[in-house]
C-alpha cells in the first residue's frame, strides 16, 4: 500500500493537496481535519490525499461535486456522510456506517468495511473489496436517476438488505488477497434474516449455498435472468478493473437473485375502524 | 342466516326534506360516501359518516345535522361503547387499529389542574399595552458562561474567548409541530409556513423531507430527520433553520412510520425522493442509533455535515426515563432538545399505542428541566415541548413548568377547519388538510388558513403578554422554569410533588 501512495503522489503532484493528518504523529481532530478539507477544495484543488487517516469520523460529509478523495489509513464511522458526488478511494479497511444517506458519488474500499454499509443511501456506488459486517445496505432506496449500488467481494453477515427500498447489493463471496490472487471465500456469504422487510431492489449473490433458510420476512430467492445479468454485468467489470481481478472467476458460482415478494407486504396488517 | 356483528353507526345525519333543496352539494362534498342522492332525495348512510361536518357546512339551505347515535346500546360502565366498538372491529377485520390525532381517552389534563399567579400590592404587575414585554426567545445552545480575554497591560485590549453555538431569534417562543407533506396536503404546509415567516415562529418539516416550494420559508423551519432518511440530502440539511434527530413521536413513542404506497404521487415522490407507489417505511430505530453515544455521532455528523451552522437537536417522546435520557443527548451534544408528550397528534398510529404509551407532557417537561437543572446542563439547551398544547393558558404553564418553546399541532389545523373526526389515516379529510386527493385539497384556501393560523397565534403572544403583564415579569425568558408561579388543585398532590408545584394555598 505505501508503494502505490508514493507512485500516486508523484504522477499528480501538481493537482493533489496533501493532508498530513498526524502531524507529529499526534492525529488530527476530526473537526480540523475536515475544515482542512473543505479550505483544499475552497482553493480549487479537485483531489485530495489524507495520510495516516487514524479513525477520524465524517471525512468527506456533505461534500459536492467532482472532487476526489484519497485515504490512506483507517478512517472512522460515517466516511463520506450525505456525500453528493465526490469519490472516495481508501487504500485499507473501513469502520461502520460508510456512505450513510449518500446522495451520490463513488466510495471503493481496499480493504473491510464493517457494519451498516451505505445507510439509507439514495444513490453512488460502493465498492469493497473484502468483507462487510451486520446490516449493510440497510434501507437504500432509489429515485429518478438515483439509483445506489454496493459491490462487496468478499462476504457479509447478518441482516443484508434489511428493509430496502430500492438499489442493488450484490455480493461475489470471494476472497481478493493483497497480492492479487483470488479463491472462494471460506465463510458463508451472507448471515441469516437476509432481505428482512425487503420492499422494492434486489440482492444478488454469487453462491450455491442455500439461502431459503436465511430468507428474512418478506424476502424470496429466484434464479438470475438473462436481463438482470445485463444489468449487473458492467457494475461486475467495473469491480474487476478497480481491484485488478479477472472476470472470468465469476463464471465459477452462479448467481441467486434476492427479490420481495410484495410490494405491500404488510397491508392487511391493519384496520381502520371508526372506534 | 349469518348474524349482522357490524358496528352501530356512532352518528345519525339528519336531512330536513322540508327545507332541502336537492343541490346535491353534500353529496359532492361528502368524501366519506356517506351521502348519495336517489334520483328522488338526499339519503344517508350512517356507518359511513365521521360527523366532519362538511356537509353541515356546505348545505345552502341548513338542512343537514349530524347527531350522535347512541341511543340503543345497552349502558354498561365497564365495557364502554368504546370497548365494544373495538372488539367488534377486531373481532371482524383482524389486525391492528390504526387511529389519526391525539389520544382521545378522557384523561385527566394536569394543565387544567394548574392555576397561575398574579401580582398584588408588594411588587407591581405591568401593563402590556403600555409598556414593553418581551416574547422573543433565542434559539440553540447558549455557553456556559462567557470568558473575555484580558490583556494586563493595555486595559482596552478586551476580547471574546468565548465560542458561540449557532442561535437565532424568533419572536414568540411557539413552535408548529411537525406534520409532514404526505400527513397533511400542500396547501396546509404553504399556509403553516407562510404563517411561521409572517409571525417569525417555528414551524417543523416532518419527516418526509421539504418540497422545494418550500425552501424560502427554510429560515422558519426546523426539518427533521428520521429513521426513513427521506428526502435528506444537502439542499434539505442547508435550507433550514435547524435540524432536528426525531427518535420518537409522542403519539407513536418506540414506533416507526408507513407511508402506504398508494399515497405517494408525484409531490409526495418529489418531496420525500422515493419512486412513486413505493411504500414509505420508517423503521422503529435509527439503525446508526442504538446508544447515546451512537447519538452524539449522529448529531456531530449533521453538525459537521452543515458547518456548525445551525443548531441541531434530537425529538424524543415522553416515556418512564425521559429525564436521563435527555440528560444523554445534551451531553451528546444537541443544541435543542423537543420533547413531545403522550397526547401528541399523528397523521397515522396503531391505536393501541396513541392511547396507551407514554406519559403527559407536563410530568415531562417538569422533570427533564429538574433534573438538567441539576446536572448543571438547563440554561445550555433550549427546550421544546409539545403533545397537546391546546391553547394559550397551556402554553404558559409549559413554559412554567420549564419548556421554552411550545409546540402544537391541533389547534393549528382546527383554525384551519379541521372538526378532529379523527380520520387523517383515510387520507379522504374532507377539508383539505389531511388529503393528497387533488380536488379536496383544493378546498383549503392558502390565504384564508395562513390568517386564520397569524389570528390565532398572535391572540396567543398577546394573551402570554397579559399574564406575564399580571405576574410582573417583562420578559418570557423570566417565565422560564418558574415553578413559583404556579400552583396545584387537582386531586393528587403527588402530582404537584413531581411538577415541584406547591399546591394552591400554600
Amino acid at each position: 500500500m505505501i508503494e502505490n501512495k508514493e507512485i500516486r503522489y508523484t504522477q499528480e503532484k501538481n493537482t493533489k493537496f496533501e493532508i498530513d493528518t498526524a502531524p507529529n504523529g499526534i492525529p488530527l481532530n476530526y473537526k480540523v481535519l475536515n475544515e482542512k478539507i473543505h479550505q483544499a477544495i475552497q482553493k480549487g484543488y479537485e483531489k485530495v490525499l489524507l495520510n495516516e487517516v487514524c479513525g477520524q469520523r465524517f471525512i468527506g460529509a456533505s461534500l459536492q461535486g467532482q472532487i476526489k478523495l484519497e485515504i490512506m489509513g483507517l478512517p472512522g464511522n460515517d466516511l463520506g456522510i450525505f456525500m453528493d458526488g465526490p469519490e472516495i478511494i481508501v487504500h485499507g479497511n473501513c469502520e461502520d456506517q460508510i456512505g450513510n444517506t449518500m446522495n451520490n458519488g463513488k466510495i471503493i474500499v481496499h480493504g473491510d468495511a464493517r457494519d451498516v454499509v451505505g445507510l439509507s443511501a439514495r444513490g453512488g456506488k460502493i465498492y469493497v473489496k473484502k468483507n462487510v459486517g451486520y446490516r449493510v445496505g440497510i434501507h437504500i432506496k432509489e429515485y429518478e436517476n438515483k439509483f445506489p449500488i454496493l459491490l462487496i467481494g468478499g462476504t457479509t453477515k447478518d441482516f443484508l438488505g434489511e428493509y430496502m427500498a430500492g438499489g442493488l447489493i450484490i455480493v461475489l463471496g470471494l476472497e481478493i488477497k493483497d497480492d492479487g490472487t483470488v479463491i472462494e471465500n471460506d465463510y458463508p456469504i451472507c448471515g441469516g434474516e437476509l432481505g428482512t422487510g425487503i420492499h422494492r431492489g434486489k440482492i444478488i449473490l454469487r453462491t450455491e449455498e442455500n439461502l431459503e433458510n436465511r430468507l428474512g420476512i418478506g424476502a424470496k430467492v429466484y434464479e438470475l435472468k438473462k436481463e438482470t445479468e445485463k444489468t449487473i454485468t458492467p457494475y461486475i467489470k467495473e469491480f474487476c478493473q478497480i481491484f485488478k481481478i479477472p472476470y472470468d472467476v465469476m463464471n465459477e458460482k452462479p448467481f441467486k437473485v434476492v427479490k420481495p415478494i410484495s410490494k405491500r407486504p404488510y397491508g392487511g396488517n391493519y384496520c381502520g375502524n371508526l372506534i | 342466516m349469518s348474524l349482522n356483528h357490524s358496528i352501530p353507526s356512532y352518528f345519525h345525519i339528519k336531512v330536513d326534506r322540508e327545507i332541502c333543496r336537492k343541490c346535491k352539494r353534500c353529496t359532492n362534498h361528502c368524501s366519506y360516501d356517506a351521502l348519495s342522492f336517489n334520483g328522488e332525495r338526499i339519503v344517508s348512510d350512517d356507518s359511513k359518516c365521521v360527523a366532519c361536518q362538511r356537509c353541515v357546512a356546505m348545505c345552502p339551505a341548513g338542512a343537514i345535522r349530524i347527531e350522535k347515535n347512541d341511543s340503543f346500546l345497552p349502558f354498561h360502565g365497564n365495557y364502554t361503547r368504546r370497548i365494544r366498538n373495538i372488539i367488534w372491529a377486531q373481532s371482524g377485520n383482524g389486525g391492528v387499529l390504526l387511529s389519526a390525532t391525539g389520544n382521545d381517552r378522557p384523561i385527566r389534563t394536569i394543565f387544567d389542574d394548574l392555576l397561575l399567579d398574579a401580582c398584588q400590592v408588594t411588587n407591581p404587575s405591568i401593563d402590556p399595552l403600555r409598556e414593553p414585554i418581551e416574547t422573543k426567545i433565542f434559539f440553540g445552545r447558549k455557553p456556559k458562561k462567557i470568558v473575555f480575554s484580558e490583556d494586563p497591560k493595555k486595559l482596552n485590549n478586551i476580547s471574546l474567548k468565548t465560542e458561540f453555538m449557532p442561535n437565532f431569534e424568533i419572536d414568540s417562543p411557539i413552535m408548529v409541530g411537525h406534520m409532514s407533506l404526505g400527513s397533511i396536503s400542500y396547501n396546509a404546509c404553504m399556509a403553516i409556513y407562510q404563517a411561521a415567516k409572517e409571525l417569525n415562529i417555528l414551524a417543523g418539516s416532518g419527516e418526509g423531507g421539504l418540497h422545494q416550494d418550500f425552501y424560502e420559508y427554510g429560515p422558519n423551519i426546523i426539518t427533521e430527520i428520521a429513521s426513513g432518511r427521506f428526502g435528506v440530502d444537502i439542499n434539505y440539511l442547508q435550507n433550514a433553520a435547524g435540524i432536528e434527530i426525531k427518535i420518537g413521536q409522542g403519539a407513536k413513542p418506540g414506533h416507526g412510520g408507513h407511508l402506504p404506497g398508494e399515497k405517494v404521487n408525484t409531490l409526495i415522490s418529489q418531496t420525500r425522493m422515493i419512486p412513486k407507489g413505493s411504500d414509505a417505511l420508517s423503521p422503529y430505530p435509527h439503525h446508526d442509533i442504538y446508544s447515546i453515544e451512537d447519538l452524539a455521532q449522529l448529531i456531530s455528523a449533521l453538525k459537521e455535515a452543515t458547518r456548525y451552522k445551525v443548531p441541531i437537536g434530537v425529538k424524543i417522546a415522553a416515556v418512564h426515563n425521559s429525564a436521563p435520557i435527555a440528560v444523554g443527548i445534551v451531553r451528546g451534544g444537541a443544541d435543542f432538545l423537543t420533547i413531545d408528550g403522550f397526547r401528541g397528534g399523528t397523521g397515522a398510529a396503531p391505536r393501541i399505542i396513541r392511547d396507551h404509551a407514554g406519559i403527559p407532557i407536563e410530568l415531562a417537561i417538569a422533570v427533564v428541566d429538574k433534573r438538567l437543572r441539576e446536572e448543571n446542563l438547563r440554561d445550555e439547551v433550549t427546550l421544546v415541548a409539545g403533545g397537546s398544547i391546546r391553547y394559550s393558558a397551556d402554553l404558559i404553564k409549559a413554559i412554567a413548568l420549564g419548556a421554552d418553546v411550545g409546540m402544537c399541532c391541533m389547534p393549528v389545523l382546527i383554525a384551519m377547519g379541521c372538526r378532529v373526526c379523527q380520520q387523517c389515516f383515510r387520507g379522504l379529510c374532507s377539508w383539505g388538510i389531511a388529503t393528497q386527493q387533488e380536488y379536496l385539497v383544493k378546498r383549503l384556501d392558502i390565504d384564508v388558513s395562513r390568517n386564520r393560523i397569524i389570528n390565532l397565534f398572535h391572540s396567543w403572544n398577546e394573551e402570554l403578554k397579559e399574564v406575564l403583564g399580571a405576574m410582573g415579569i417583562d420578559s418570557v425568558e423570566s417565565l422560564r422554569s418558574n415553578r413559583d408561579r404556579l400552583r396545584y388543585i387537582g386531586p393528587n398532590p403527588k402530582i404537584a410533588d413531581i411538577l415541584g408545584v406547591k399546591h394552591a394555598g400554600e
